[in-house]
């Protein structure tokens, strides 16, 4: 895949590149985070974490990814 | 006697004490101290997963939300959006309805910021949360956060993570005169005296975080946070003597030589 071709996105604030067509699903595998212990936000909107597999990231787009860290 | 259970939303708790789980060395340090505290309920921060590095232990790997209640807070958060899109996260991990909600408005004394919060509980009450409010001591907007739909309310003691203990016992015995809401001294305690004084106010429970988490032996304060909620409690219910200005004899002069 020529690199001019991949998307960029901004992910938990850092820059990444993925090939088009890439779904937020194979993103959360290409992280390996365990989906039961996460939410995620495209574009500030909460997704439901069945329909991910259905979600193509598009150029510019900015993912967080959430979990429960120490607090008071 | 047997006292009643502690009773938030219609769920209910043996234990009166809830702790936080942040400022711990590990994770491990943590969830041994929450044992030894007896606790049921923990509060939890909501934030970014580190992508960088996959092998970082996660808090649900060592404290079970399945056996231990997880409170999600809005730590860190300024505006009632900020807090709204938090908890909505933090539903959205695994289900979660029943929130800390947390608004600061000054990043030095961390003290809430009360027009803020009383608009985020409005706000999330109306969504299905069931908010328990960090608030500061005033009565007044106690009563508002209760009218706004608050299941709890949660009065500092002093600045959080300051140990001063509470610095204002005549405003959280009037907030205990005025509601039967569950109230829940949240931030400032220092050591287990603290506590006990708390719970001897009329308090229903107390939140502690920093005072067991930097304790030289966070485990022992654990237990002993448990033990003085537990002493406290039973003193606040078993009806203290007035106070006298005077002397009272313990030992009867009659048959004396």
């Amino acid at each position: 895949m020529n690199i001019k071709n991949k998307i960029k996105i901004t992910v938990n604030g850092k820059q990444m590149q993925v090939i088009p067509k890439f779904s937020l699903k194979n993103l959360i595998a290409k992280l390996k985070i365990p989906l039961n212990k996460i939410a995620i936000e495209l574009n500030k909107k909460i997704i439901d974490k069945k329909k991910i597999s259905k979600i193509q990231l598009k150029r510019g787009d900015k993912i967080e990814i959430v979990h429960f860290i120490g607090g008071g | 006697m047997i006292d009643k259970k502690l009773k938030i939303a219609n769920k209910k708790f043996k234990s009166r004490l809830i702790v936080g789980t942040g400022k711990y060395k590990s994770f491990n340090e943590c969830a041994r101290a929450i044992k030894s505290s007896g606790a049921e309920i923990v509060t939890v921060a909501v934030r970014r997963v580190n992508i960088s590095n996959k092998n970082k232990a996660r808090l649900m790997d060592y404290i079970d939300p399945k056996k231990i209640t997880y409170l999600p807070n809005t730590a860190g958060c300024f505006t009632a959006e900020d807090a709204i899109r938090t908890l909505r996260l933090a539903r959205e991990i695994g289900g979660w309805k029943l929130v800390k909600l947390e608004v600061l408005g000054d990043k030095r004394n961390l003290f809430p910021e009360m027009i803020e919060t009383l608009r985020s509980t409005e706000l999330l009450t109306k969504e299905g949360f069931q908010v328990m409010v960090y608030c500061n001591d005033d009565p007044l907007m106690a009563k508002r956060l209760e009218s706004a739909g608050a299941v709890a309310i949660m009065p500092l003691a002093a600045p959080i993570g300051s140990g001063l203990g509470i610095q204002n016992k005549v405003n959280i015995k009037i907030i205990r005169k005025q509601t039967k809401l569950p109230l829940i001294i949240d931030a400032g305690l220092g050591q287990a005296s603290d506590a006990s004084i708390a719970m001897e106010l009329g308090c229903d429970g107390v939140l502690i975080n920093t005072a067991i988490a930097k304790a030289k032996n966070p485990i022992q304060m654990a237990e002993a946070m448990k033990l003085a909620v537990i002493s406290g409690r039973k003193s606040f219910l078993s009806g203290r003597i007035s106070p006298n200005l005077f002397g009272s004899a313990s030992t009867t002069n009659k048959g004396i030589i």
